[in-house]
């Protein structure tokens, strides 16, 4: 066990953790932040997928080592009391379905809004590349970052 | 105002977005232990033994076999051959013998590995093929779990006099549902308060009638309660009553709440598949094209244990002979069993598989006859009062002719087929644009929807809203949102004024299973006639004039609650009057509607490297009114991709009986890179007995998309191919044989 300190959505926490515990069942067993959620644990489907240091990455690839002093953002941290202009365009436009794979999917709208301020639809395409839906056949979820841009 | 006809925005949206909603993994309970499931790893024999080698403290494991079954050991659904744990006999790999359940998952799966069972091989039987010859006897007598037969006319007669006959031959693959929330619930249970169980599931009230028998106990001491659930397809309806039970089990031998999730491998291994199909068509024409007779033989196969493929294989059945008049028909269908893990519901429920069979079919005949293939299926469009396969006379209004009209314009069809053709001479990658056209039949197949007898119900609440009350899930689809809207509509209320219950058998009646695209055409219009009738007690109570404002309804409820007590409405489904189908027979009005569509593909093949890909899609058609645009354009899209991996992309790979590639990494669904941009267009002819005038919609998108893709193949390269999936490496071994 490891003491392993790092900041999620603003705020420092303090884990006592194996070293190789990953990412994701720190943040959903440890801190009771349930939004980030698991597909298929092997980096595949993107559900787990959270921003560390402004990059995309999959939490259930992360050993929480690789996260100490590290800034991490999850679905939790994005709306503050109003839904933030991304996730009221995800509503408008349909952009969640069952909703499982939404907070990953969120994330890395976020991550392709933070690399590019009006994303072209191929670069959104790519950048959702990662991120599996099995509800939307995935046009709202583009439509909606599109609609985000737009405003951008 | 109303609220039907608009895209109200989804009821549980914002929490779903802000990462709040509660999926079943999300939730835990005081003294929470987990559950596993330790299943065979051979497909058939006898369990001879289960040795617990050493290695974990095997005192502190709670341990479940089948003789620590209260009840009875069947997973109840339709036929009692199901064991929720193997006895003596395994009958297919994967399947349950021992559930273990502890506190710390890491000794779990420890003790998984040290669990050796001594099991006696017996011969297997893994494909419908194999099955249908009968030399191993794997279910029953004879490996057949159903068999259907439908005779109108004269068939044979018919083929003496055809201008034409042409017959072709059409399998589909397994196909995983692939929800990204795998199963997973958690159950209490004990002897005092009885079993509950939360979970991820389409159908509460099936949960709870596997329960009973399982632990012999009375209805009401069993409680299911549906938690967010994050996708089903079918995955969801009757597998979650194994799970469920398997954990309640646990619980009721530790006296423990019990979670039990499966993990991405175990839940694609072990838990059920679109079943796979085989169909043989002969079809015979006369000199004007027009269909003489269709004889289709249609096979599907089962996996090791009966379940739903009687009802998959009845839809299957009855969509056999597509959207097309035939005054001569004969089908035969048959669900047999095999050595893999039991097929299941999946999305369309063996529609998408006949209707691949005719809809490759027609085409074919079209190029066999040299005919332009929309000629050849608009020469035989059924009509309003002519007949479907099934006997059903089409009493409504059809607009197919129409819808398909509109889609090739949309699409452009006829040209390109044209520039295609002219383009594809010098160039490795070849396009095609292809069509289906197709039909699917909403609600519960035959009688079914009279035997369920549906109740739906709702209530006033103490804060002035109106609460639906009905056992129908929201699994992404919509279900709280399009209830909501037809609910506020019948009460002249608004959109904010409805809330709808978290399915709990505890307290909502059973309006049936979310499943069969019934939810919104058969349990809405059930919610709005439960509207209705609590308005007239209003009414009746003289609370409410016939004209009144929203304040005055509020106020009106709120009254009735002081001064009378509960105000609830109810109501209960009958049959429109107009439908009629005779079970003995096998013949009738299978549905009480159908929706109609026509879809088209355009596809580039390379022929270097045999990858195809979907450039555009066009889905076209008519659902009766829609409720809820956006939602509806959603259903449709999401759909359409799904039909897009299961004609190009997902391949189970079968090893002795078992998915190998039970990896999202090797098992390949659709992404953003895969899916073209998809145009949806709906036309709308109201169904006077759907919620709100819909027809069901949730599985016509799967439906249409394989034959319309493998159309658009067939154009661009010019080889027949009649098996999906088209992975590169089949295309490849189809276009070595038959060089361009």
């Amino acid at each position: 066990m490891k003491k392993i300190k790092l900041t999620i959505n603003g705020k420092l926490f303090s884990v006592n953790s194996n070293p190789f515990s990953r990412l994701l069942d720190v943040l959903r067993d440890e801190l009771k932040l349930t939004g980030t959620k698991e597909g298929c644990g092997e980096g595949e489907c993107g559900a787990c997928s959270v921003i560390m240091e402004g990059k995309l990455v999959n939490s259930c690839l992360v050993p929480i080592l690789q996260a100490e002093g590290k800034k991490i953002l999850t679905v939790e941290g994005l709306a503050k009391k109003s839904l933030t202009p991304l996730q009221k365009n995800f509503m408008k436009c349909g952009g969640a379905q069952c909703g499982i794979c939404t907070p990953g999917m969120l994330m890395a709208a976020h991550a392709i809004q933070l690399k590019k301020k009006k994303p072209s639809k191929k670069e959104i395409r790519e950048g959702l590349g990662g991120n599996l839906c099995r509800c939307t056949g995935y046009s709202q979820i583009i439509e909606s970052i599109q609609a985000t841009r737009s405003k951008a | 105002m109303t609220w039907v006809g608009k895209s109200a925005l989804r009821k549980e949206g914002e929490k779903k977005l802000r990462g709040e909603a509660k999926y079943i993994d999300d939730i835990t309970f005081p003294k929470m232990i987990f559950g596993i499931t330790v299943r065979s790893p051979i497909a058939r024999g006898i369990l001879k033994q289960i040795e617990y080698l050493p290695g974990v403290d095997w005192d502190s494991i709670i341990k479940v076999t089948a003789k620590d079954i209260p009840g009875e050991n069947y997973v109840a659904l339709i036929e009692k051959d199901q064991p929720y744990l193997a006895e003596e006999k395994i009958n297919h790999a994967e399947e349950p013998i021992l559930l273990l359940a502890h506190a710390d998952k890491n000794l779990l799966e420890k003790a998984r590995k040290l669990v050796k069972f001594h099991i006696q091989p017996l011969p297997t039987v893994y494909t419908l093929e194999e099955s249908l010859k009968q030399k191993e006897i794997v279910w029953g007598s004879n490996n057949i779990l159903k068999t259907y037969a439908i005779d109108r006319g004269n068939v044979e007669a018919a083929f003496k006099t055809a201008h034409s006959v042409i017959e072709g031959t059409y399998s589909t693959g397994a196909q995983e549902q692939l929800y990204i929330e795998p199963n997973g619930v958690i159950a209490i249970a004990n002897e005092k308060d009885g079993v509950t169980v939360w979970g991820s599931m389409q159908c509460p009230y099936y949960v709870h009638k596997a329960l009973v028998p399982l632990f012999g106990l009375p209805p009401n001491k069993i409680r299911v309660v549906q938690t967010e659930t994050g996708g089903g397809f079918g995955g969801k309806e009757e597998y979650p009553s194994v799970i469920s039970g398997h954990a309640a089990l646990l619980a009721w031998k530790s006296k423990l709440p019990v979670k039990m999730i499966y993990d991405r491998m175990e839940d694609m291994v072990a838990t059920t598949k679109r079943h796979p199909s085989k169909t043989h068509i002969r079809t015979a024409f006369d000199k004007n094209h027009k269909l003489l007779a269709l004889d289709i033989d249609f096979t599907i196969d089962g996996g090791a244990y009966a379940t739903l493929s009687s009802v998959v294989l009845s839809r299957g059945t009855l969509h056999a002979s597509g959207p097309y008049f035939s005054p001569n028909i004969k089908i035969r269908s048959r669900a047999v069993a095999t050595n893999s893990p039991p097929h299941g519901a999946f999305r369309g429920f063996g529609a998408p598989q006949s209707l691949f069979a005719i809809e490759r079919h027609m085409e074919f005949c079209a190029k066999t006859l040299k005919l332009d293939p929309i000629k050849l299926r608009k020469a035989n469009l059924v009509k309003q009062g002519e007949t479907l396969g099934c006997g059903q006379i089409v009493k409504e209004k059809i607009k197919l002719a129409s819808v398909l009209d509109h889609a090739l314009q949309a699409s452009d069809y006829n040209k390109k087929r044209k520039i295609f053709a002219k383009n594809n001479k010098n160039n490795p990658i070849k396009k095609g644009i292809g069509i289906a056209v197709f039909m699917h039949g909403a609600g519960f197949t035959g009688s079914g929807e009279t035997f369920l007898a549906s109740i739906a119900a709702v209530k006033a609440t103490p804060e002035g809203k109106i609460q639906v009350l009905t056992s129908n899930t929201e699994i992404g689809q919509g279900t709280n949102t399009v209830f909501s809207q037809m609910a506020a509509d019948a009460l002249g209320i608004d959109f904010s004024d409805i809330e709808v219950a978290q399915p709990d058998t505890s307290f909502v009646p059973n309006s049936g299973p979310t499943v069969a695209s019934r939810t919104t055409m058969i349990v809405g219009k059930l919610v709005e006639l439960a509207a209705k009738d609590l308005k007239q007690k209003l009414i009746a109570a003289q609370l409410l004039k016939e004209n009144y404002s929203r304040q005055e309804f509020v106020a009106a409820c709120k009254k009735y609650l002081k001064d009378v007590g509960d105000l609830k409405g109810m109501s209960q489904y009958k049959a429109p009057p107009n439908v009629i189908w005779d079970d003995k027979k096998y013949q009738g009005d299978a549905y009480g509607t159908y929706a109609w569509a026509t879809y088209i593909a355009e596809t580039s093949t390379d022929t270097r490297t045999f990858e195809t890909k979907v450039d555009k899609f066009w889905a076209f058609q008519e659902v009766g009114k829609v409720i809820n645009p956006n939602l509806a354009r959603g259903q449709i899209i999401g759909g359409v991709a799904q039909g897009i991996g299961y004609a190009l992309y997902e391949d189970i790979i079968w090893k002795d009986g078992r998915m190998a590639n039970n990896k999202m990494s090797n098992y390949i669904m659709p992404t953003t890179l895969d899916i073209p941009d998809i145009e949806v267009k709906f036309m709308e002819l109201p169904y006077s007995y759907g919620g709100g005038g819909s027809k069901g919609i949730g599985e016509l998108p799967l439906d249409g998309p394989a034959p319309a893709i493998l159309n658009a193949m067939e154009n661009a390269i010019g080889i027949e191919i009649n098996q999906i999936p088209v992975t590169p490496e089949r295309l490849m071994a189809l276009m070595e044989s038959n060089p361009l």
